[in-house]
């Protein structure tokens, strides 16, 4: 069996990996956002090949891109006149990392005319592995700021509840027990329901995080209530606050560090759940919307009947989920265990 | 019975904590309705105040919510400006077919969950189990919406399942077992994406209660006494588990709700999901509340027969 430790420090790196392949979309992805090929709608997955027609062996992987087939409209077959290489680590488009850096270089690209779609094209003739990645960057910027956002609502609701009780605690928890109970997407449904359904990608993608981030404020802040109310019991605390201690010095210096490792467990177990919360709206066509990518509104083509019995590889994108999740659940099992032997 | 009336109370609590909650969120919402209605120059303005009247929109906030509430109590769930019909018939019917589809899932996951969770207890730190935490947590990965998106493509591709609606077109001239095996097979898919989406979760239940539980010293002296295995586990231990899995099907309750309403709008399955989602886009707002009240008492009819099956399974409770 693996160390705790050894284990927490892979998860976190796996994590991190990932999450850095998102961030740097524009060196791992070969083409923009926004790049459309419109002569190349709906193109299957391109095969990436290693023999040629002749049947010789080549290290450098090649491809045969598509060309429309003679007498048909929009399906595809191989143009086997001439190979494309592909090239590694070639200066390219430019494209922006984080917003501020300037990047040019490309993990790899195909000369053109020809296009390498790893996961097919969308109706545009876009790229669905490069508007996967940089959709990542959306969807999990979303995650992220709504859990930062619902951590710290539960965090300022759950610390006034227990540190000082009374009327507070009890209206706030009553609340509290309102929203645990019900069916979260009811209610995530509920509250974007009342806010205006027509806005630019910004703000929705604004609106997503807040709406996400508000409805789930309750379990974190009930969790934040139980550890400021066993600190508040410990003697240390007593003595400090015999000593006339403020209540702002007591929260800050005893109080709420005890915190953290709750938040740090709730935050690995949010993150995906938040994800999701966002694909979900977006999918619905309820989020963020076209033309910018995220892992939802990629996925909601395949709501029309003839994409998802004409084109499988629509789905392709959905798939990268799955990686993050199984790192995210890893996690929070790690924290949890830890948490569990610290109190013990 | 003390145990049963506060759990009552605490139902209907949860019911008007939503009713207060969601008119709130309707009160604060920018813009209704008849708004949009006010800037069609084909309305007239006298048209409109009428409306507002009828509807009691120029009354204060409370009035406003005891009219509703009273409604309500009546059993009507307001207007929808969409339908132009009253909310009630219309939300009603969706919410059976969700029933529908949430009790055959709540069924069928259980009768799965409670022997393999059971299974990977007995075999505990053998090949099974491992299997077993392997299995559970690689389908948890697996958000409901990819769950329900690939089997739709699978259906789609092999032509196994029907896919969309409720029934056929033909539903009405079939014969009643013809009738049957149609609902049935249209039952199949969005109830197989939402056994696969809540099984691993309670799976995993089963096998930690299960665990607890045989390693107690009764069931050792159950053993020394000789007690087929079989029985051990499916009549003494099993017992001794289950009050926290009926806690826990009173808890999936709502999980289960949220997973069918997106699984709903991805099958195209006639329940209250996809009347939320277009009832949002017509910003048809009494609608909204509607569905998420009927989801609530959905939720809150579940929770009570968790807590009587409790009541009735568990001595230590009735002693309360």
């Amino acid at each position: 069996m693996m160390r705790a430790r050894t284990k927490l420090v892979l998860l976190v790196g796996l994590l991190a990996a990932l999450h850095a392949v998102v961030l740097l979309a524009g060196f791992f992805a070969p083409y923009d956002v926004e790049a459309q090929n419109r002569e190349l709608a709906f193109a299957p997955p391109t095969r990436v090949r290693f023999v040629d027609q002749q049947g010789h062996f080549h290290l450098r992987p090649f491809l045969y891109p598509w060309v429309e087939r003679p007498g048909t409209i929009g399906e595809f077959q191989e143009d086997r006149s001439r190979r494309y290489p592909v090239r590694f680590f070639v200066t390219g488009q430019p494209y922006k990392v984080g917003g501020f850096l300037t990047g040019r270089v490309h993990l790899f690209v195909v000369d053109a005319p020809a296009r390498i779609f790893l996961l097919g094209s969308d109706a545009f003739g876009r790229d669905l592995y490069s508007r996967m990645l940089y959709g990542g960057q959306i969807s999990l910027l979303a995650g992220l700021l709504a859990t930062a956002l619902s951590l710290g609502c539960g965090l300022i609701l759950g610390s006034v509840a227990g540190f000082y009780g009374g009327w507070a605690d009890d209206l706030l928890m009553r609340v509290a027990e309102l929203f645990l109970a019900l069916p979260w997407l009811y209610l995530l449904f509920a509250l974007r329901a009342f806010l205006p359904l027509h806005i630019s990608p910004t703000r929705a993608f604004l609106l997503v995080v807040v709406v996400i981030g508000t409805v789930g404020w309750a379990r974190p802040a009930r969790l934040v209530r139980g550890v400021v109310l066993t600190a508040k019991e410990r003697d240390y605390v007593r003595a400090a606050i015999g000593f006339g201690a403020s209540d702002a010095y007591l929260l800050r210096r005893h109080v709420l560090p005890q915190t953290f490792g709750v938040l740090l467990t709730q935050a690995a177990l949010l993150v995906p759940q938040y994800i999701l919360a966002e694909v979900t709206l977006s999918f619905l066509g309820l989020g963020v919307s076209e033309p910018v990518p995220s892992w939802g509104n990629m996925l909601s083509t395949l709501q029309q009947y003839h994409v998802l019995a004409s084109y499988w590889w629509m789905f392709l994108p959905g798939l990268v989920l799955v990686p993050f999740f199984l790192g995210y659940a890893a996690l929070a099992t790690v924290l949890h265990e830890r948490l569990k032997a610290a109190y013990l | 019975m003390r145990y049963l009336a506060r759990r009552f109370l605490h139902s209907i609590f949860l019911l008007f904590g939503v009713s207060v909650l969601t008119f709130l969120f309707l009160e604060l919402a920018p813009g209704n309705f008849l708004d949009e209605m006010r800037l069609n120059p084909q309305i007239s303005p006298e048209t409109v105040a009428a409306l507002r009247a009828q509807y009691g929109l120029e009354r204060p906030l409370l009035a406003r919510y005891a009219f509703w509430l009273k409604a309500v109590a009546h059993g009507e769930l307001g207007f929808s400006f969409a339908y132009n019909s009253p909310a009630a018939p219309l939300l009603w019917l969706r919410a059976r077919n969700t029933l529908l589809l949430t009790a055959s899932t709540s069924l069928l996951s259980w009768l799965a969950a409670i022997p393999l969770g059971v299974w990977a207890a007995a075999r505990k730190g053998r090949a099974a189990d491992h299997l077993t935490s392997v299995w559970t947590a690689g389908l948890l990965a697996v958000p409901d919406l990819l769950l329900a998106l690939a089997l739709l493509l699978l259906a789609v591709r092999t032509g196994w399942f029907p896919t969309g609606g409720m029934v056929s077109v033909n539903f009405d001239s079939l014969p009643f077992w013809g009738q049957v095996r149609d609902a049935a097979a249209h039952l199949a898919l969005p109830v197989l994406a939402l056994v696969l989406g809540t099984l691993p979760l309670l799976v995993r239940h089963v096998r930690a209660a299960m665990v607890e539980v045989l390693d107690s010293a009764f069931l050792r002296a159950a053993r020394g006494h000789g007690i087929p295995r079989r029985r051990l586990l499916f009549s003494y231990a099993l017992r001794a588990a289950a009050n926290p899995l009926i806690s826990l099907f009173g808890l999936s309750v709502a999980t289960l709700l949220s997973a069918s309403l997106l699984v709903e709008v991805v099958m195209s399955w006639p329940g209250l999901g996809p009347l939320l989602l277009e009832a949002i886009l017509a910003r048809d707002l009494y609608l909204v509340i509607g569905a998420v009240v009927l989801s609530t008492l959905l939720l809150v009819v579940g929770n009570l027969l968790a807590d009587a099956l409790l009541y009735w399974t568990d001595p230590r409770i009735r002693a309360r």
